[in-house]
């Protein structure tokens, strides 16, 4: 969808290149986040493809036509761009602002007012915020408008500079959720610069790392650069922790789950007991038709019949979707030490911290 | 004291100070058109200039210090230098005094107006223009859609201040021949009649009032913000 064929880019006056003979192929469909350290031309690069920034040199494709052959404010009009300041029209409405595109594109009123209807419910702007102003609003919800406004006219591909980067980080978890399942749902095809490899890894489906001077390091899947960094510069740059950042990226349903000390609470005790034996363990968990109850200490199951029995729950429960870093933090946390896992039809299973380590060292 | 006022009271209750070409209404004419000529023609010239190079975010501080020298050099100098030149041309349907304050008025209403449609321009966060232009508008299009709305209010303010320095200076003109309110002022100190002196300030003063109030007023209907503040009262 879009390529980039030896770009280099050198600012007047500057002696050493933003950008050098960079190469990139972002095929159509995926989500590709630009991360790397201040000075390594990740944000240049954004900019060259929607031609706010000129190229020295090499080719950008966009669709399969070089961005040089076009007039840049009609190529722009096709790419949708969201950055970190928002940049909204302060003496705009919400509702115009979401509207600039198709305005600019010449589609009839009509039209337009549906699409901003539509645009303003899927990043979940109320409708009673489209006659407001940009500086009545959250920085949270200036940003889902700076989205609306990037995906109004539909174009296929988005470029976005840190667009979370500006807002405080509870803000900026739930922003990056509804931006990926946004994606999923859209299809579009995706670049997204960001500084924070957290961000790189959990919001790309390939990540490309850059080093200063625009020199690509790395460019894959996040799970295969985060296992198999291909140089030093890499490894650094993710940080020492790697192994928690990839369990961020796996869900607990990859995971083998075990069973563990648990028990229907139609089991007589004396089957309770055999149970915790088994396993070793000082308390029970108790499901009641697959349905899970909680837990009781070992110490209070005695003679009289497990439905007597009050259980704790578990302060922590999971579904499959959950990542393994989650189900980790769950057994360092818990006083049971395990990670319960619950979904649609009740007990799943468990993980220890045995469990967890198989995995990251896989 | 109060005697005094009652004296510049009766004056401007003289029919005869309201007739003829030494009459209230004719100065007062005479004095708005001059201002008004200048100030137009000072915004036709520094204007667009000043806008295109906010716009294209070049040669601006050059520009301003260039403008700022002008500033300096005071308008009273500027008249007794340019009065004698213009004697030099035809006369014109104008007396050569008009063309001598007009150019110095010219001169003094300059400065405020780039210097603030300039910066008015300038300061808009590049961010805004870079998200605008993201967004496919065109150069014209980012200029007359967002940078000329939201700089408005500051290049009013601009004209506004030059307008008012100018009405209260066009009083000068008097001393070169061409009438304006401030014919009152040096006719009443060549013929030390100090009612005419204080009456034809006070006119000018109030004059200048007047001008401030109205384009004040003007400033705040092109605020490109106005229907969100109007809101929130």
């Amino acid at each position: 969808m879009i390529r980039l064929e030896e770009v280099t880019k050198v600012f007047p006056g500057a002696d050493r290149p933003a950008v050098s003979s960079l190469s990139l192929h972002i095929p159509e469909g995926e989500f590709v986040t630009l991360v790397g350290p201040s000075g390594c031309g990740k944000t240049t690069t954004l900019k060259m493809i929607n031609r706010i920034i000129e190229p020295t040199s090499g080719r950008i494709e966009v669709g399969g036509r070089d961005v040089m052959s076009m007039e840049p404010h009609l190529l722009r009009r096709s790419i949708g761009y969201v950055i970190q300041q928002v940049g909204l029209l302060p003496h705009r409405t919400v509702e115009e602002n979401i509207a600039t595109v198709p305005r600019l594109l010449g589609w009839d009123r009509d039209r337009i007012e549906r699409r901003v209807a539509e645009m303003s419910e899927l990043v979940g702007l109320g409708a009673d915020l489209l006659e407001r102003y940009p500086a009545e609003l959250s920085g949270g919800q200036q940003q889902r408008v700076g989205v609306a406004r990037a995906l109004a006219a539909d174009p296929p591909v988005l470029l976005m500079d840190e667009p979370f980067g500006a807002v405080d980080p509870i803000v900026r978890e739930h922003l990056q959720q509804e931006f990926k399942d946004l994606w999923r749902r859209l299809g579009k095809t995706v670049v997204f610069v960001t500084h924070d490899i957290d961000e790189a890894v959990r919001m790309g489906t390939r990540v490309a790392i850059l080093n200063v001077g625009g020199v690509l390091e790395q460019y894959d899947r996040p799970e295969e650069i985060l296992a198999n960094p291909a140089n030093d510069f890499v490894s650094r740059f993710l940080g020492e922790e790697r192994g928690l950042r990839r369990l961020a990226l796996m869900p607990v349903s990859s995971a083998g789950l075990d069973r563990g000390p648990v028990v229907e609470i139609t089991a007589t005790p004396e089957e309770a007991r055999a149970v915790m034996d088994a396993h070793g363990s000082d308390w029970l968990g108790l499901l009641d038709g697959g349905r899970l109850l909680g837990w009781v200490p070992a110490a209070e199951v005695g003679t009289s019949p497990l439905a007597d029995l009050e259980p704790r729950e578990f302060l922590v429960i999971l579904r499959p979707e959950d990542s393994l870093r989650r189900a980790l933090d769950a057994v360092v946390t818990s006083r049971t030490r395990v990670a319960v896992v619950v979904g649609e039809q009740g007990y799943l299973g468990m993980l220890d911290i045995d469990r967890v380590a198989e995995e990251i060292t896989e | 004291m109060i005697d005094f006022l009652g004296q510049v009271w009766d004056w401007f209750g003289d029919p005869a100070n309201w007739t003829g070409n030494r009459g209230l209404p004719g100065l007062l004419r005479s004095h708005v058109f001059l201002s008004a000529v200048s100030v137009a023609t000072a915004a036709v010239v520094a204007l667009p200039v000043a806008v295109w190079l906010g716009h294209t975010r070049r040669g601006g501080a050059l520009a301003v210090s260039l403008v700022n020298v002008g500033r300096a050099i005071p308008s009273f100098g500027l008249i007794g230098v340019f009065f004698p030149l213009t004697l030099m041309f035809e006369p014109t349907s104008r007396p050569l005094g008009f063309w001598a304050t007009f150019i110095a008025m010219v001169a003094l209403a300059m400065p405020p107006m780039f210097v603030n449609a300039y910066t008015g321009i300038r300061e808009i966060d590049p961010a805004l223009t870079e998200a605008a232009r993201g967004m496919g508008m065109t150069g014209r299009q980012v200029l007359t859609g967002v940078e000329l709305p939201l700089a408005l209010p500051l290049v009013m303010a601009g004209i506004r201040n030059a307008a008012v320095a100018v009405v209260a200076t066009v009083t000068l003109s008097a001393w070169v021949g061409c009438s304006s309110l401030g014919t009152y002022v040096f006719v009443g100190f060549a013929q030390r009649d100090r009612v005419m002196v204080f009456a034809g300030g006070l006119a000018v003063a109030l004059l200048s009032i007047v001008t401030e109030l109205t384009l004040g007023g003007v400033e705040r209907l092109v605020d490109p913000l106005r229907p969100m503040r109007r809101r929130r009262r």
